[in-house]
Order: structure tokens, then sequence, then C-alpha cells
């Protein structure tokens, strides 16, 4: 195994960090405590994790509606985070922007978004500039299965292959398309066979794995950046909530959510490799258990005391005051 | 010093000083490099389907990319680009083709600066041609500009002649926003006085083209010379008509539209897009609601039909504004 103990750590209290997130909005959004459409990723921590172990602050990532782990994994402040679904003035948006739109650039994060598929060319765009002024960065696209089937995702993967762009573009197969089976979607079992069609590299990891995602995105990733051109990473997961908080799950069987539930967390499948692995204690996991606790629950009373936008905010930031 | 440039010409050379004074700037788009980067043949490139972006790709390889025939792609990726840190000039090759591109504009580059707490800049600008005249039909034809002028977080911009060509393209590309910078047709191949070198005209800043005391002809990109052509014709008949460019649909120069009505108490606004929820009923909105003690009179509006633009050059013809339109729209006045 290539990471250290220190890289171990870090990967897993990112993991739990996103794990606890979610969770702790479940349970806001259950006790009215906060509004908004809230589409959590609690089950594909080792998507976003395994590849932006990867990353560089300096390297761009795009998400999607379904974007706070990305956010975590990319670096992004947690208690910002928080604030910000509270809708407060200290948010990482200043409240403006919301789950949907939760981003932070100075952390390459270009942002969640509420268009299906809308952040693959941001993508494309990032990597272009990166190419162009030979910055060194890789930009990577996060979206789902449900984004493979637009045109977005096509014209991106056509002009990033012609372009030899240094993007990586991370399908995060989770089975459903809002409520929709994915293979009542998409009529190939694989989504990474889409690549071929753009002459383009492709990947298959377990996105149930950190250090399956982990092994392919560092490929994938220095391929990107080497030059070689963009590659299409298809990652095999599975969603633990509903499309949003509060959806009915009437599309899925209890007992197929609970397979994966007990048996596929990748939360616990990191913990056996490390501990039986002898790399680390299960006692270190636990330390960062409780740490992940302490700090989620100083965010949560931090955004609840912190100050409401100042109704002079609607119309601030609407444009650059910088015309020329 | 200055000297008669074409309206695309004029495009072009704007372009060009961009791209010599920030290397950030680029130019991409559906062949405008020439489909196809050909420099390093000594192929003379066509510079795109009306020829305006020629012999940009010689002058700056690299940085003149011909995209495939993908508008939301290359809208998306220019979008991103200008969020990471280039300065990209996008070509949409015609308005029309906004259907199928809207979301970058509208969702992204609109909204990304807003939605992220100020955090981003989307320093963008889209080349697009509008307009009737050339027989181009339904499809290729139309007048969109009150898409993007109706979106917060854009900025949407249409010259009336080669010398603000230049310089509201210089000033759109320099811009921290996305800005749609609208290319009348009908106009691309008429001569103007251009000065050479750098300058820019400033984006929400309307020009007073013709001074007159009796009417005010309020007009934008191709209705600017109707409506200059229109006021000679009054001003034999003994009407003194004013004409103001508005140059910029968004920002909107309001006081520049109150001045003038305060002057005349009459206007007429023409213009080339259809009548509905566009930027003719937004200036006769503005004219009421703030201007109304100035009004001596209905404020009037000449627009093309709520139809589709026709091809056949009869219909054409009647589609679109026309200076005898604009005449007759005065004369209903007195």
């Amino acid at each position: 195994m290539r990471l250290t103990r220190e890289e171990l750590l870090r990967a897993y209290r990112r993991m739990r960090m996103i794990r606890g997130f979610e969770e702790k909005l479940a349970e806001l959004v259950a006790a009215g405590k906060m509004g908004g459409f809230m589409h959590l990723y609690a089950g594909e921590e080792a998507v976003a994790v395994g590849v932006c172990e990867n990353l560089h602050e300096t390297d761009w990532v795009a998400s999607t509606h379904r974007g706070h782990g990305h956010c975590i994994a990319k670096g992004v402040d947690v208690a910002a985070m928080m604030a910000e679904l509270f809708g407060r003035a200290t948010g990482c948006c200043k409240g403006k922007g919301g789950s949907m739109h939760i981003a932070d650039m100075d952390k390459g994060m270009l942002g969640a978004n509420g268009i299906v598929g809308a952040g693959i060319p941001l993508t494309t765009g990032a990597a272009l500039t990166a190419k162009l002024k030979r910055t060194g960065a890789v930009a990577v696209a996060f979206f789902g299965d449900g984004a493979s089937n637009q045109g977005q995702f096509h014209e991106s993967l056509n002009m990033a292959a012609l372009w030899k762009l240094p993007a990586v573009y991370v399908v995060e197969n989770n089975g459903f398309g809002e409520f929709t089976p994915t293979e009542f979607a998409v009529p190939v079992k694989d989504i990474a066979v889409r690549a071929g069609s753009y002459g383009m590299r492709s990947l298959i990891a377990d996105g149930m794995d950190f250090f399956d995602v982990y092994e392919k995105a560092a490929d994938a990733i220095a391929h990107a950046r080497r030059g070689d051109g963009p590659v299409l990473l298809e990652c095999k997961t599975y969603r633990f909530h509903g499309h949003y908080v509060g959806d009915s799950l009437a599309y899925r069987s209890k007992e197929e959510a609970l397979r994966w539930i007990q048996t596929r967390d990748p939360l616990q499948a990191f913990e056996r490799s490390v501990v039986e692995a002898g790399l680390v204690l299960s006692d270190d996991l636990r330390r960062l258990d409780r740490e992940v606790q302490d700090e989620l629950a100083l965010a949560v009373a931090a955004a609840e005391a912190a100050p409401l936008p100042d109704a002079s905010e609607l119309l601030t930031d609407v444009y650059v005051g910088d015309a020329a | 010093m200055s000297r008669k440039l074409t309206f695309g010409m004029a495009i072009n050379e704007a372009i060009h000083i961009a791209m010599q004074t920030d290397p950030d700037v680029i130019l991409l788009g559906e062949d405008v490099a020439g489909g196809g980067d050909r420099s390093q043949e000594g192929t003379d490139e066509m510079g795109g389907v009306l020829g305006t972006t020629r012999g940009l790709v010689k002058a700056f390889p690299g940085r003149v990319l011909d995209t495939p025939i993908s508008e939301m792609g290359l809208l998306g990726t220019a979008v991103g680009a200008a969020a990471t840190g280039l300065r990209p000039i996008a070509e949409l090759m015609f308005m029309d083709f906004i259907g199928i591109c809207l979301d970058p504009l509208l969702n992204q580059a609109a909204k990304l600066r807003y939605m992220f707490g100020g955090k981003a800049r989307v320093p963008l600008t889209v080349r697009t041609v509008t307009g009737a005249g050339m027989q181009a039909a339904a499809q290729h034809s139309q007048s969109l500009y009150w898409i993007t002028a109706g979106i917060p977080g854009l900025k949407t911009v249409i010259a009336s002649n080669p010398h603000d060509a230049k310089g509201l393209l210089l000033a759109a590309i320099r811009d921290g926003n996305p800005v749609i910078f609208c290319e009348p047709k009908s106009l691309l191949f008429t001569q103007g006085e251009v000065p050479e070198g750098d300058y820019t005209v400033p984006i929400g800043k309307a020009a007073l083209v013709r001074e007159g005391s009796d009417v005010s002809l309020i007009a934008m990109g191709a209705t600017v010379p109707m409506c200059l052509q229109a006021a000679d014709r009054l001003a034999a008949e003994g009407t003194r008509a004013e004409v103001l460019d508005l140059r910029s649909l968004a920002p909107l120069d309001e006081e520049a539209v109150l001045a003038t009505l305060a002057k005349t108490g009459h206007v007429v606004v023409v213009d080339e897009a259809t009548p509905r929820c566009g930027i003719a009923s937004d200036v006769a909105a503005l004219c009421v609601g703030r201007g109304f003690d100035f009004l001596n009179g209905p404020v009037k509006r000449v627009t093309a039909p709520h139809a589709p633009v026709p091809f056949s050059r009869p219909l054409e013809q009647a589609y679109m504004p026309s200076a005898a339109r604009i005449v007759a729209a005065v004369r209903e006045l007195s």
C-alpha cells in the first residue's frame, strides 16, 4: 500500500466527516431546522475521498446536486458549509447558494450544481485553462449515471479527447437516476464503455472500496496530468439515502438497501483493511470518530448562532463592478 | 487616425487588440479558425461563416480554437475556462442556436458569482449574429437578445456601426462579467469610420446619434440606421426627430431614455425583435412608469410581428421594421 499512516488517517477522517455531516443534515431536516432540497452523499464517500486524495488544492473539481461530499473531500471548511446550509451570512457562499450551489473557488471547488450534467463542461473549461496557461492542474468532474445521458457529457468528452485536456470524468454510478434504476435509462452495463466512442481511456472502480478508487483515480489523474489526455472513471457505488431527504424510497426494496448498507459500507471496508493490515488501530479510528462528532456539533452550534444575511445582500454579487 | 472598415472587420480588429494586450484572451467557436487550424500549411483560412475572424489564427496560433458543432459543450467549456482564469470570447454562430445551449448562460455564467457569494468571476464574451435581412429564414434570422437581456447576471450589448462595434467589443471582453455581444447580420458588411488603436465604448451608455425636438426614436443595432433614414424623411416634412441608440440592452441606460423623452414628449421604440416580452416593451414600460409626466402621447412600438421570420424576399421585407413604418408611426402621433 502506497499510503502513509497519516494519509490513511486523513482519508478516513474525511470519509467519516462526510458520513457524519450527511447524517447530521438528515436529522436537522427531519427536525425542521433546515430548509431547501437536500441530496445526501452517504454511502459514496470512498469515491469523493478516493479521488480527491490524489488532487492538489490548485486542481479543480465540479460537482452535482449531491455535492457536500465533494466539498469536504476537496478541503472546503465544514463549519462554513454548515453555516451555508443554515442560510447564514457566514456560509461559504454567504447564504446565497445553499446545498445545490455550495462551492469554494479558493479550494478549487467549482460548485455543486442544480442542473444535471452542467458541471461536466465547466470541468472541461477548467481543464482548457490548465492546458493553455500551463498551470499543471487537473480538472475533475463528478456526476451521476443519469448525467451520462445528457448532451453536455457527450459534447464535453468529445472536446476533451480532441484537445487532449487534463480532465478526469468520474461517473458515480449509484444505481439510480433520481428514482429510476439505471438499467431503465442506460442501455449498457458499464457507463465506462461510453469513453470508447471518443477514443478516450476508461477505468472501472469499485466505488465502495476506497483503495480501488484511490488506485484507479491515481492512474487516471496521472495520465491526465502528464498530458496524455482525459480519462473516464466509472465508480460503481450506492446511495444509502434516497434521491433527497424525505423521498418515499418506494422505488427500491428495503432488502436491497439493507444489503448494501450492512455489507458494503465503505467506512467499514476501509477499517477492516487498515486494521487487518496492522497499519492503523481501531482506537485511532474511534478517536477520529469522536473528533468529527465534536467538530460537527461545534459547526452546528456556530451556524445556529451566526447572523442571517442582511437584506442589503440581496443585490450584491450579481455583477462584478469592474466594467471597462 | 481613423479609416473606413466594415462592421465585421471592426470586430476582427477588436479581437486582435484584445488578444494582443491580454494573453488570457482566447477565441473559440465553430469554424473561427477557418474550419481547422491550417496556419502551418499556409492555407488562407476563411475565418468563420461570415469571415469575421479571418487572420486571427495566424496571428495567435493555439489561442483560436475551432470547436466541434457542440454549442452547449463549447459554451459550457467557455464558462468553465472563464471561471478558472481565461478570458474567452466564444462564438455562437447564430443567436437562433441559443435554444440548444442556454443552460451554460442561464444557469451557469449568469449565476455562479451570485450563488458562490461573490467568489467567482466569469469574464466571458459571447459573440453572436442576430437579425433578419439575408433571407436566412426562420432559424437563422431571429433577434433573441431579449432572452439574455432578461437574465440577471448577464449583460447584453448590440452595436449599430463599426466604430461602436470595435469599442463595445473591447469593453465586453475586458468586463468582469459575462457579456452577450450581438452582431446584426444586416450591418456586418456595412462600412464606417473606425479609429485605429485601442479604445472602448462603455457598456450601459446609450448614444444620442441625432438631435431633435419633436419625437424620440429609440433604436438598437440594425434599427438605428433605419431610424436615421426615417429622421431624414421626417425632417423634410418639418418634424425634427431625435435618435437614441441604446447600444446596451442590459444594463439599460434608463437616464438617457428619460432624458430624450423629457426633451420631446414623444417616443417611438424600434426593435427588430418580436413584440412580446421584449426590449421595446421594456422601454415603453420605463417611459410610462418613470417618464409619465413627460409624455404627450402614447408610446409607439415598431417591431417585427409575432411570427417566425419568413424566407421569401418580399415577406422578409414586410417582416422587418423599416424607415417607412417608423415614419408612419410618428405620423400617428400627431
